[in-house]
């Protein structure tokens, strides 16, 4: 670690993996619901299991990410960061209105939530994913403004890169379009358009730069590759994820009331959308073999090549077989989407908030690259387990919606929801299996910083 | 001269990471210029009608724009290569030019269409034709925006003889930018 201030990000990073640990317990409560009806009810019922599960994703997600930056950007400008304690001071203030929150959502009834936080006030709650009541919302503004500050004014006091740019501008673009969730209209088109400018332009828009940034900083240091190289990469990858994330917000509006054009907009241009995670999984692996150095610190290269074939994956093709309005018209809202969200969230989100992790961690908890090497065998199993039961959970629920979709909205005779849920019960149970596993490998990744021993030898060059 | 120039030219010329750019960029249109044939196809009445009301000779002008322009970036990297600098720098300049006409006589008939209440939900030729082209447009602007870049480069002395990389790469994209007009052209204006 270059700078003492980069060291703020160890909290962000302790945080993101506690609230990680609880999506995944919330994920199997829900899966185990999704077969077993009134399994934890009246306690914790699906829709309050669902939304802490989403919104647990959010929020740690989000620590990652400011974790990242508060780690990263002092790094690439150069010096220490602006403010440390209003970095601190902010972590605590979202940590808190975070934990608040679903407390919240698991204590009392989400109407009563809306009623004791004065949603009549500045209606905002009620909205998928922007279920938070108005005032966590707001704290949330707070939150990314000051930590955009922070950010910014390290960045402009030392040197600028790239990466520090592409990062900037995905942060802000981050801040902007939450602002989308505070404008609630009555007409239901209108509030569809302005929850997808959230939605949609954070994780197919403005977070893909924020990903790419992150794999450019773990590749530069991990492979030593000329940042030069890295950089025009980033470039392309960057005007290309803009140019089809942000007018692929168009397969969103298919159904929802929009001009038939929409139909042909969204469909051409978010069938492009998996090529700039194509263009990422060439950058990977091109800079990989292009080393000048074997880094010692192999879980972190081994999360950063996962994220790049994960995202390519779960976002691109995932995404791809579901896009084209003719193809969307069946599947829209079936398990095919809960496939694609699974695998496109975490291939390219989750892993790349832990191969930053795993790349900054060691050094943030004194060492000098890396873990030791029993400590990065078990991270590595780690990767595995969570990987391959992802893939599994994938599939599974691939299958649930190709069978989905057939019985309930294809065949002859189409079936009812409730009774259509009962045949594909069997999916669910084994989605439940791999969900399993998935904590398992989640346990190890959190074990594996507990694992002692003597830290690998310091980078070598090829 | 420039033969035995061009023969030591690496190839693909410029960069190759904007090459797999300016491939992805092609591909965006060809799915875009497919979903028109295959629309056209079962639609080939509506299509025929509505394509009379389109304005070819300024459409022509507009390709001889294109044409033009890229003709000086051509020139532009041909003077660099004999370490030309102000005649690049030119050259460069009145490729400019030729964007911005192209902008000009594009607007025009933008206006003239907006002017008769056409626009996306008009009908389906109109949607394809405004899309089309208006994604076109706006990669009009981009490609002018990296000449003025490649411009205010070479009037600084950037770009040698030996050093010219950025500039070819430039010149590449403007070169995507006319390509696509050249098949936009006749499938929309012409092809009846």
């Amino acid at each position: 670690m270059k700078y003492e201030s980069q060291s703020v990000a160890k909290l962000y990073f302790i945080a993101a993996i506690g609230l990680f640990v609880g999506q995944i317990v919330f994920g199997l409560i829900m899966g185990l619901q999704y077969v077993i009806g009134d399994f934890m009810f009246p306690e914790i019922p699906f829709n309050v299991a669902r939304m802490v599960h989403t919104n647990l994703l959010i929020v740690w997600l989000l620590f990652g990410f400011m974790g990242a930056a508060y780690y990263l950007v002092p790094e690439e400008a150069e010096t220490e960061l602006h403010s440390p304690m209003l970095a601190k001071l902010m972590f605590w203030v979202f940590l808190v209105a975070g934990a608040l929150t679903i407390l919240g959502y698991l204590l009392v009834p989400y109407a009563t939530l809306a009623e004791m936080t004065g949603n009549h006030l500045l209606p905002t709650m009620g909205r998928e994913f922007l279920e938070q009541p108005t005032i966590t919302k707001i704290g949330i503004v707070i939150v990314a403004l000051t930590f955009l500050y922070n950010i910014a004014f390290t960045v402009l006091k030392g040197r600028k890169t790239v990466i520090t740019l592409i990062l900037l501008l995905g942060l802000a673009g981050l801040a902007i379009f939450f602002l989308f969730s505070f404008y609630n209209p009555d007409n239901l088109v209108k509030d569809k358009y302005y929850w997808w400018f959230v939605v949609h332009l954070w994780v197919e828009g403005v977070w893909e730069l924020i990903m790419a940034s992150i794999l450019a900083f773990v590749l530069i240091k991990t492979t030593g590759v000329d940042r030069e190289i890295i950089e025009k990469w980033l470039y392309i990858i960057v005007a290309m994820a803009l140019i089809t994330g942000l007018i692929g917000t168009g397969h969103h509006f298919f159904w929802i009331g929009a001009p038939e054009y929409w139909l042909w907009w969204g469909s051409i241009f978010s069938a492009l959308e998996p090529i700039p995670f194509f263009m990422m999984t060439v950058f990977a692996f091109n800079m990989v073999n292009k080393r000048r150095i074997n880094h010692p610190n192999q879980p972190a290269v081994l999360w950063a090549l996962g994220t790049a074939v994960m995202a390519f994956l779960g976002a691109g093709v995932w995404g791809f077989m579901h896009t084209l309005a003719p193809v969307n018209y069946y599947t829209h809202g079936t398990q095919i989407t809960a496939a694609h969200g699974h695998m496109a969230f975490y291939g390219a989100y989750v892993m790349i908030v832990l191969a930053i992790i795993s790349y900054a961690m060691p050094m943030m908890r004194g060492r000098k690259a890396c873990n030791s090497a029993a400590s990065q065998i078990v991270e590595m199993w780690s990767f595995w387990l969570m990987t391959i039961a992802m893939v599994f959970i994938t599939l599974f629920l691939t299958g649930a919606g190709i069978l989905q979709v057939w019985l309930q909205r294809f065949s002859d005779e189409p079936m009812s929801f409730m009774v259509v849920q009962d045949k594909i019960e069997l999916f669910y149970w084994m989605r439940e299996g791999a969900g399993v596993v998935f904590l398992i490998g989640l346990l190890l990744y959190v074990y594996s910083f507990f694992v002692g021993g003597e830290e690998r030898t310091v980078e070598k060059k090829v | 001269m420039y033969i035995q120039e061009s023969i030591k030219t690496k190839y693909p010329p410029g960069d190759l990471a904007l090459w797999i750019f300016i491939c992805a960029e092609l591909l965006v249109f060809a799915i875009f210029f497919a979903a028109y044939a295959f629309t056209r196809a079962s639609n080939i009445e509506l299509f025929n009608q509505y394509q009379t009301t389109l304005n070819t000779d300024l459409a022509l002008l507009n390709t001889i724009a294109l044409l033009t322009s890229s003709y000086f970036v051509v020139s532009a990297i041909i003077s660099i290569k004999e370490n030309k600098q102000k005649q690049s720098t030119r050259f460069l300049f009145l490729s400019i030019i030729g964007g911005f006409a192209f902008l000009i006589m594009k607007m025009a008939e933008y206006s003239h269409h907006m002017s008769e209440g056409i626009n996306l939900t008009t009908n389906l030729f109109y949607m394809f034709y405004l899309s089309l082209t208006f994604f076109h447009f706006m990669h009009v602007i981009l490609g002018i925006m990296v000449l003025i870049i490649l411009w205010l480069n070479t009037r600084k002395g950037l770009y040698t003889a030996d050093n010219h990389g950025g500039l070819v790469s430039g010149g590449a994209y403007w070169h995507m930018v006319d390509l696509v007009w050249l098949i936009l052209f006749p499938l929309i204006y012409i092809m009846r």
